[in-house]
């Protein structure tokens, strides 16, 4: 069986005879073993949060972010290859902004991500390119409330009450469907992530990570798209903290001691 | 007679010989540039919708600007809620007078910078003396075109390092600074009251907020007295340099005006006993 993709992932455009195509496919991969980036859905907004795998101890605390935007409203977070990730908001901003020329109003959520799943998925088509290494997440408010999309290799896009992306994706998604989604409030929804964060990046403990936050709120923000301010960015981190003790005490009450030395932080 | 109306009013064909229709069709397109369309491409020849002064004082903790809500076609009152002093980032205010159409252009293009500085979601990086430089050059360029936004601005805000800056900038792309400014009427009507109060920055030092915002009152009375483009109804732009603060109050009415016949008011025309 693994025969059967020889000779047809050399080329984009390409299926292979069972109707596949592997150069999305091994994209996907790409983003399968990066940092771990979620969006919530909440009542009043949009919440992102990633997990930035701190790569050198040279690299400036707090200097490189990650969680950019589009416009005014609207925000993305993504995992994969960054400069993929880079190339893939100018686009969103130069939509946004064509958008703004012509119609003299903010771009809506639905137009620009149908705009922008177009352009993932030209990049699939053509032997010149390659597909985007990335799982994007864009939020935004617009005059319809909020919205939360995923964009995917494929150029495929869904929209999300809670999405994750990147390693721990499978932890977190079960995590944001315990979740009271999207009844949830922003403030409450930052905590969470912070807490979703921190418990999925226990697998891969041995690499030192950076939490980014930033929200979008008619309340909190103005609907504006803003990095969740200090204070409360460490109050998150700090419940994440003890919630992950709170979890490890009773692992270890019911029996296994495995991981009973590891809440030093 | 002839009854096609095109021929009415013309010299008599029999007398000066045939109509010379190229009068009638003449543009003002330049011929000698041949891959222009055959079509008429005029640039503005004249501002239409437009806003009359702006004006701003500085004083001893910042600066205190205003301009009214009035949008005249013509001498009509076409718009009288217009706000001509608009915020573009939480480092500085524009007040801008002239053409209306080219103000919301403008307003267009300070909102796309505004967009670009946010995508730096941790620093404001854009200051009011790069705004003024920004539309300087903006101006200039459209002047150099022949095609110029007809407009004068008065930028006010805060730099880099938080010092005040007040600028003026018109449709030929010339930018100036001084501790009193205005546009268009102003410069008649209200500089030379404003320079009573403050003629250099020593004396803005000296002049403080509550003196400056009376100046700027009285300033748009005299202006809303004898200026018949100008309205009773303004915005008040304080900056506060120490607390770093802008404000824009909106819809501020002209006070204690005295509309009776000349004759009964003091100090007008021959002074009476």
């Amino acid at each position: 069986m693994t025969s059967i993709g020889t000779g047809y992932d050399l080329s984009n455009s390409v299926f292979s005879p069972d109707g596949r195509n592997f150069q999305v496919e091994y994209a996907s991969k790409a983003v399968e073993n990066a940092g771990t980036s979620i969006g919530i859905k909440c009542k009043d907004g949009i919440v992102l949060a990633t997990e930035k795998i701190i790569a050198s101890k040279l690299l400036a605390p707090g200097k490189n972010k990650k969680i950019q935007t589009i416009d005014r409203h609207v925000g993305v977070v993504y995992s994969g290859l960054i400069p993929d990730g880079r190339h893939f908001v100018n686009r969103g901003r130069d939509e946004a902004q064509s958008f703004k020329s012509l119609y003299k109003e903010p771009m809506g959520l639905e137009g620009l991500i149908s705009r922008l799943g177009y352009f993932v998925q030209a990049y699939t088509c053509y032997n010149s390119v390659r597909p985007f290494g990335i799982n994007a997440i864009v939020g935004g408010i617009d005059d319809s409330g909020s919205h939360l999309y995923m964009v995917e290799p494929s150029g495929v896009y869904w929209g999300y009450m809670g999405a994750a992306t990147g390693k721990g994706r499978q932890a977190a998604k079960a995590e944001l469907e315990k979740l009271d989604l999207p009844n949830i409030s922003c403030k409450d929804a930052v905590k969470e992530a912070a807490r979703i964060i921190h418990l999925v990046h226990e697998d891969n403990k041995d690499k030192d990570y950076e939490l980014e936050i930033s929200w979008i709120s008619k309340e909190e923000t103005n609907g504006i798209h803003k990095f969740v301010p200090n204070d409360l960015l460490e109050e998150a981190k700090k419940y994440a903290e003890e919630e992950a003790e709170g979890r490890n005490d009773s692992d270890s009450a019911s029996g296994s001691d495995s991981d009973s030395d590891e809440d030093m932080e | 007679m002839n009854h096609d109306p095109f021929h009415w009013g013309r010299p008599s064909q029999g007398t000066y010989g045939d109509y010379n229709y190229n009068i009638a069709h003449a543009s003002n397109v330049d011929k000698s540039n041949k891959s222009n369309s055959e079509f008429p491409k005029m640039h503005t020849q004249q501002p239409m919708i437009t806003g009359t002064s702006v004006i701003a004082i500085k004083y001893n903790d910042g600066i205190v600007m205003a301009a009214d809500n009035m949008g005249s076609y013509g001498s009509l009152l076409k718009l009288d809620d217009l706000q001509r002093i608009i915020p573009v980032g939480s480092n500085s205010v524009v007040g801008i007078s002239g053409d209306i159409s080219d103000f919301q252009y403008l307003e267009r293009l300070l909102d796309d910078l505004e967009v670009e500085d946010s995508y730096d979601m941790e620093n404001e990086n854009l200051k009011a003396n790069h705004l003024s430089e920004y539309l300087t050059r903006v101006m200039y360029n459209r002047r150099s075109k022949m095609n110029p936004l007809w407009n004068a601005i008065i930028v006010a805000g805060f730099d880099d390092n938080d010092e005040l800056v007040l600028k003026h900038v018109d449709l030929l792309g010339v930018a100036y600074s001084s501790p009193t400014l205005a546009t268009g009427f102003g410069n008649h009507l209200a500089i030379p009251l404003l320079r009573q109060k403050v003629e250099t920055e020593d004396d803005a030092a000296k002049l403080t907020k509550e003196e400056a915002i009376k100046t700027i009152k009285d300033c748009m009375k005299v202006l809303f007295y004898r200026d018949a483009r100008s309205w009773d109804k303004y915005s008040l732009c304080v900056i506060e340099k120490s607390t770093k603060s802008i404000k824009i109050e909106k819809d501020v009415k002209v006070e204690g005006m005295k509309w009776d016949f000349a004759q009964h008011i003091t100090g007008y025309g021959i002074p009476q006993q």
